[in-house]
């Protein structure tokens, strides 16, 4: 049984930030790449419950949370082993809008109540045997399939598939399972338009108040290209400047890059946020085949510099990464000083596309 | 491409916001209309200007009783959210209705200002917003205004902002660098006793507020104050300018400006400045009146000439010349350089110092959008003019003196072999020069050959390529080829306007590894110098501007490949459907060809479509709305201004005159695509086929795949119809006299004149097209149109050019002008890329047809080009290198003919 009393949250919270003070933190690699690796039938993600659903269930990764919570368990113990302080819960596509797709948006809340709850039995297995380096389990929350800022019709510039009212009541109901399932952290991630990411501020900052206390919030954006701008537009700095109001334990970026194409993004949220930085970064570039075959050395050799930079506080990674990434990256981040937060003058800082600053 | 990308680009920054408020239904009628008349497109154009003329941040408000707010705020947010252009500056949104506030909230990503939250409705409601606000992520205007009223005394305001500042950091923990006070801006001069202190109340809350409360700000509606002088916008307009003065000195640093129609404080003439201030500064008593007293004199005057202030004369010289400068004065810049240079060490002293002050001054002015290009362009004249009478004395002086002072860079620019228009180059070159830099401009019609010589012989760090026919665009591919077979690396700029990003990407730029940026206008031009010159900046310009290329030439290729599109054959079995059957073709007055040479240019003047001369110097918007818009109408009324009288000049000038030449033929299309047309009316000899390319995009419904046959009868059907063509110029000696302007270091009337010389060859076009309609083809004898009709060609008959969208194939102007024999007749010749020479000339067909109307051919099939090629036998290769624009294909690599 998991300890979710009040007590015991406030030790793990204490924990966390005493041991971001001290060393670069290490997140977790890819989920779905490992999943993968199970080759896993239709039968096996329907179990027993959802035997007679009647659409198709295979690739509804999150679904084995509940189906098939010791696989999920095996692969969060895999990671916990090669080395990482926070485990991410398989819980990306766990909104009911995202779930609508396979007919499943009725069990959103339990997938994330199970999902946080599997990663935090497997994070209290590993706490237990070696108390020194107590794990975390970030609640994560994926973007959904849909943008509240860009129009899925290009003839309709004024239409939009989602709003910010129906993205805030899908990821409440997300935010709340993965507090019930026992999260440590809350992670909004692979934030492709910041309207998205803002009604899941909003959203996680009404279920703190219905809660009465708050977790960190771990906010993580995706850069698309080269271009250095987010899907919906915006370069890094007007990203943070749009999210800053959230006062997040960590800032960062992950997934679309490779850790040598994200480098410049992350030296300037490095350089202009005055929180945490994370940064899980792809396994480089996806082949022709759509496999990412960056070895660890090489994602690691990255992350190292970086961090030897002085430019992160979390490293981890996103697709294509499996545990041998995480080790190479926990072995080369060991004893490295973590980033030192820098203080910046208070400005009005506002954002369009574009960061927009008011000197004083 | 100015925007910086570049992940360690600096953020906009100010020391004080102008916010634009012309995207507000409360602020201006104009917008108003467009949003109750449902024309959001034309909306978000409103918003476009104003970010394109400099507003850092804009203001949108749909508080309108007769408008749905909220949905207006919606849509109009969400529509702004996919113009990139737009919406990378942040919003504010404005509204006195919390529910349209948060409405707006729910729909922008960036971090927004709120406009306005206040303590009008006690604290409950205040806290409840504020938060809100925090949790959207928007900072806040809080408007001075509590539970007994708005503040109008210097205390009131105090009080209630220092109250809303301790209850926003202290219960609800806003960050105070997000607090914008609106200390509420009233009316003074109203007659009223109580109010003659407000704006003093004003100045003097702001001084409390920003030295007692840290990090927040302070902004306002300026209009305000100047409301009892409404009708005398050059009053207000002082006012406002005088008011912001001494408001951003005493901490002021946000405001909902109208800064296009701002004077400068140290302009305004002395005695109004002391009146105003007397008033402003509640300094006497008798201060409204005697404001009045003098206001009336300076009724009526904004943006209209006035009586000439000469009081600037009576400063020293080296202020003079700043202001000549700045102004753009040049009736004694030759007197007051001359003195400058007297009083001198060295003549290069005038040019590093004034002049130099000058130019930094009118550049800084550009940059911020406060000065436009006409203004710009006449300071440009003021600057060559006194570096002509300079020059004389620094060669003299060469011998014995040090080099003068380094250039930014030498910029050689050309508008390529085949292409004679120059007005966007020449605007180019002029701006280049007044930020510095050395520009070497070949000219016209420059070989690719010359290009690289003096490129090289001139030791050039830049080359710059300018066109304005299709053609052009494969001639500039060729440049750049040229530049990497000869080992060239400095940085290629392409301009003009058939110019694109796109094509840039596209097709220039996998020609040559050395950098090629596409720059959309002359204001950009310098920004883009600067980087790619810069060694610091230029390594991630260049990056920047690759990888977006990079993702242009990705997104067009995936473009191409969707889309259903149609086969020739199809396409021709979808043409226009008009039926013949009754079709009585008007008979035109004459057949074969009319001259008309020494075509009065009075005549012409009525039928100026003025718009696209506003264009040309960068000022977008509707004439005569532009006269008098807020942000670019004094620029745009003063070359209005400059633009009549020179045409009176021209229209004066015995020597100068238009010409032209029209022609009819018997015709009829044959093997639907070609139209062939007959020495005689009996149809038996054949004189001369014109071909015409088809539509090739899918189609929904009724809608046909068009070519300009399908407006000719078909032979078939026995009917005699006919085609006419024309081909009109205003005439070779303006660009004679252009050049004479030129050479008299008068960029400013050379540009002038050229742009007017095209306006009048449209106008010749349109006013022939006219007497054809209603003399020698005679279908419309009783068409009576405005000029704004004629504009909208809302009549029957079209006049198709080749090379334009209808007709896009340039190679067809050789049956053209064989038929009119131009050369001989208008005195029109065409240059090997088929531009018509003098460049202000206007040529193409003439369709009678109720049913012929203008269309765009747009992508084209290799089916139809290889048949195309054939029927006018020419080479697949010439034709496709011709077609380039509008193939739908990468054409298969041959050794071009």
């Amino acid at each position: 049984m998991i300890d979710l009393s009040p007590a015991n949250r406030a030790a793990r919270r204490a924990a966390i930030e005493a041991a971001a003070k001290q060393r670069i933190l290490v997140l977790d690699g890819a989920m779905g790449t490992m999943i993968q690796r199970l080759k896993l039938t239709e039968a096996d993600y329907r179990g027993d419950r959802f035997k007679d659903h009647p659409v198709d269930l295979k690739g509804n990764h999150d679904l084995l949370n509940i189906t098939a919570p010791d696989k999920i368990k095996g692969i969060h113990r895999l990671y916990f082993a090669a080395g990482a302080d926070i485990v991410e819960s398989n819980t990306f596509s766990s909104t009911s809008i995202a779930q609508s797709e396979y007919k499943l948006e009725h069990i959103a809340y339990e997938l994330n109540v199970a999902g946080a709850r599997v990663a935090r039995e497997a994070a209290d297995e590993f706490t237990a045997k070696e108390p020194n380096k107590p794990r975390f389990v970030a609640g994560a929350i994926g973007p959904t399939s849909r943008t509240a800022s860009i129009s899925p019709d290009v003839n309709k510039p004024e239409f939009r598939n989602v709003d910010f009212d129906t993205l805030r009541e899908a990821y409440k109901e997300e935010t709340r399972g993965l507090i019930a399932g026992g999260a440590d952290l809350i992670l909004i991630e692979t934030i492709f338009d910041t309207l998205n990411a803002k009604a899941a501020i909003f959203a996680v900052d009404e279920v703190f108040d219905e809660l009465g206390y708050t977790l960190p919030l771990m906010i993580s954006g995706t850069i698309t290209d080269a271009s250095g701008r987010t899907l919906s537009g915006q370069t890094t700095e007007a990203f943070w400047n749009s999210l800053r109001h959230a006062r997040p334990f960590s800032i960062g970026l992950n997934c679309a890059l490779g850790a040598d194409l994200m480098r410049p993004y992350i030296a300037e949220l490095s350089r202009v946020a005055d929180v945490y930085i994370s940064s899980y970064p792809n396994a480089g570039l996806p082949n022709e085949f759509g496999e990412y075959d960056e070895q660890p050395h090489q994602t690691a050799g990255h992350l190292c510099q970086w961090a030897k930079d002085g430019l992160v506080n979390i490293v981890g990674g996103c697709c294509g990464t499996t545990p041998d990434h995480i080790k190479a990256i926990a072995d080369s981040v060991a004893g490295v000083k973590p980033r030192v937060l820098p203080a910046r003058e208070r400005r009005l800082r506002l954002s369009g596309l574009e960061p927009f600053e008011l000197r004083a | 491409m100015t925007n910086e990308n570049n992940p360690s680009a600096p953020p906009q920054t100010a020391v004080f916001i102008n916010i634009g408020e012309r995207t507000n239904v409360t602020g201006s009628a104009k917008f108003k209309k467009l949003i109750l008349n449902g024309d959001f497109d034309a909306a978000l154009t409103v918003a476009r200007q104003q970010v394109e003329s400099g507003a850092q941040i804009i203001d949108v408000n749909m508080d309108e009783a007769m408008l749905d707010s909220e949905a207006a705020m919606v849509r109009f947010l969400r529509l702004i959210a996919s113009e990139p252009d737009i919406s990378r500056v942040p919003i504010m949104i404005d509204s006195s209705k919390w529910s349209v506030i948060e409405a707006g909230l729910k729909n922008v990503q960036g971090k927004a200002i709120v406009n306005s939250i206040s303590l009008k409705e006690g604290e409950e409601k205040f806290f409840e917003q504020a938060r809100k606000v925090m949790r959207y992520g928007a900072a806040a205007v809080v408007m001075a205004f509590d539970e007994k009223g708005q503040a109008d005394t210097a205390d009131r305001k105090v009080e209630i902002c220092t109250r809303a500042y301790k209850l926003l950091t202290e219960k609800v923990g806003f960050p105070p660098e997000d607090i914008i006070f609106d200390p509420n801006i009233f009316a003074v001069a109203t007659g009223i006793e109580e109010h003659n202190n407000y704006a003093v109340d004003f100045f003097e809350a702001c001084k409390r507020i920003r030295t007692t409360l840290p990090y927040c700000h302070i902004s306002g509606g300026v209009s305000n104050v100047s409301f009892s002088f409404r009708g005398n916008d050059k009053v207000r307009e002082a006012m406002h300018s005088v008011f912001l003065y001494h408001a951003i000195r005493e901490g002021m640093d946000m405001g909902i400006v109208n800064a296009g129609q701002l004077i400068v404080y140290e302009e305004i003439p002395k005695d109004l400045l002391e009146r105003i201030e007397d008033v402003l500064l509640n300094r006497r008593p008798d201060a409204t009146d005697r404001l009045l007293e003098i206001a009336e004199q300076f009724k009526g005057a904004a943006g209209k000439k006035q009586e000439v202030d000469l009081t600037w004369r009576e400063k020293p010289v080296r202020e003079r010349l700043s202001h000549a400068m700045v102004a753009g004065l040049d009736a004694w810049i030759e007197a007051d350089t001359e003195e400058a240079r007297q009083l001198s060490d060295r003549p290069l002293d005038v040019i590093e110092g004034p002049l130099m002050d000058g130019m930094n001054v009118v550049g800084d002015l550009f940059g911020a959008g406060k000065m436009f290009l006409p203004q710009v362009v006449k300071s440009a004249r003021v600057m060559k003019k006194a570096v002509a009478c300079l020059l004389p004395f620094i060669e003299a002086e060469k011998n014995k003196s040090a080099a003068p002072a380094e250039a930014k860079g030498k910029v050689l620019m050309a508008t390529v072999k085949g292409d004679v228009h120059d007005i966007g180059k020449n605007i180019v070159g002029v701006v280049l020069q007044c930020n510095n830099y050395d520009v070497v401009d070949l000219g016209v019609m420059v070989p690719c050959a010359k290009i690289l010589e003096i490129a090289r012989a001139e030791k050039a760090d830049i080359i710059g390529l300018s066109g304005l026919i299709t053609p052009s665009l494969d001639e500039m591919c060729f440049v750049a080829a040229e530049m990497q077979r000869t080992g060239m690396t400095i940085p290629l700029l392409i301009g003009g306007a058939t110019t694109s990003r796109v094509h840039t990407a596209v097709k220039i730029v996998p020609n040559y590894d050395g950098p090629v940026v596409y720059v959309p206008d002359a204001s950009r031009a310098v920004g883009v110098a600067g980087k790619l010159l810069s060694r610091d900046s230029k390594p991630a310009y260049v990056a920047e501007v690759q990888a977006e290329y990079t993702k242009i030439r990705e997104l067009h290729a995936r473009d191409r490949n969707t889309g259903k599109r149609r086969t020739i054959a199809e396409a021709r079995a979808n043409k226009a459907k008009i039926d013949w059957k009754g079709y009585e073709p008007p008979v035109p007055a004459f057949l074969g060809v009319r001259a008309f040479d020494h075509y009065p240019l009075a005549e012409l003047v009525p039928y100026i479509d003025w718009q696209p001369f506003f264009a040309a110097w960068e000022l977008r918007g509707r004439f005569p709305d532009i006269l008098k818009d807020p942000v670019v109408g004094e620029a745009a009324s003063n070359l209005y201004d400059d633009a009549r009288v020179m045409l009176d000049k021209l229209v004066a000038d015995p020597k100068l005159f238009a010409s032209g030449v029209i022609g009819f033929w018997p015709a009829n299309s044959v093997n639907d695509d070609d139209i062939e047309l007959y020495t005689d009316g009996g149809r038996n000899a054949p004189l001369e086929t014109l071909h015409t390319l088809r539509q090739q995009m899918h189609r929904d419904g009724d809608r046909a795949n068009l070519a300009l046959s399908d407006f000719v009868a078909p032979v078939e059907t026995g009917i005699k119809d006919y085609v006419g063509a024309f081909a009109v110029t205003s005439g070779a000696a303006l660009d004679d006299l252009a050049a004479e302007y030129k050479a008299k270091n008068d960029d400013y009337n050379a540009i002038l004149v050229k742009a007017l010389a095209d306006r009048l060859a449209e106008a010749f076009a349109e006013r022939m097209h006219e007497r054809v309609r209603k003399e020698f083809w005679a279908y419309a004898c009783d068409e009576k149109l405005t000029n704004e009709e004629l504009v909208a060609e809302s009549y029957r008959g079209i006049r198709p050019a080749p090379g334009y969208p209808a007709c896009p194939d340039h190679t067809e102007k050789a049956a053209l002008f064989r038929l009119l024999d131009a050369e001989a007749k208008a005195g029109i010749v065409l240059t090997e890329s088929f531009a018509m020479l003098p460049g202000a000339a206007v040529s193409g067909w003439y369709f009678a047809h109720p049913d012929a109307r203008y269309f765009g051919v747009g992508k084209i099939e290799a089916d139809q080009v290889a048949d195309y090629a054939k029927r006018k036998g020419m080479t697949l290769a010439d034709m496709e290198r011709w077609l380039a624009p509008n193939l739908n294909y990468d054409p298969v690599k041959r050794d071009a003919a």
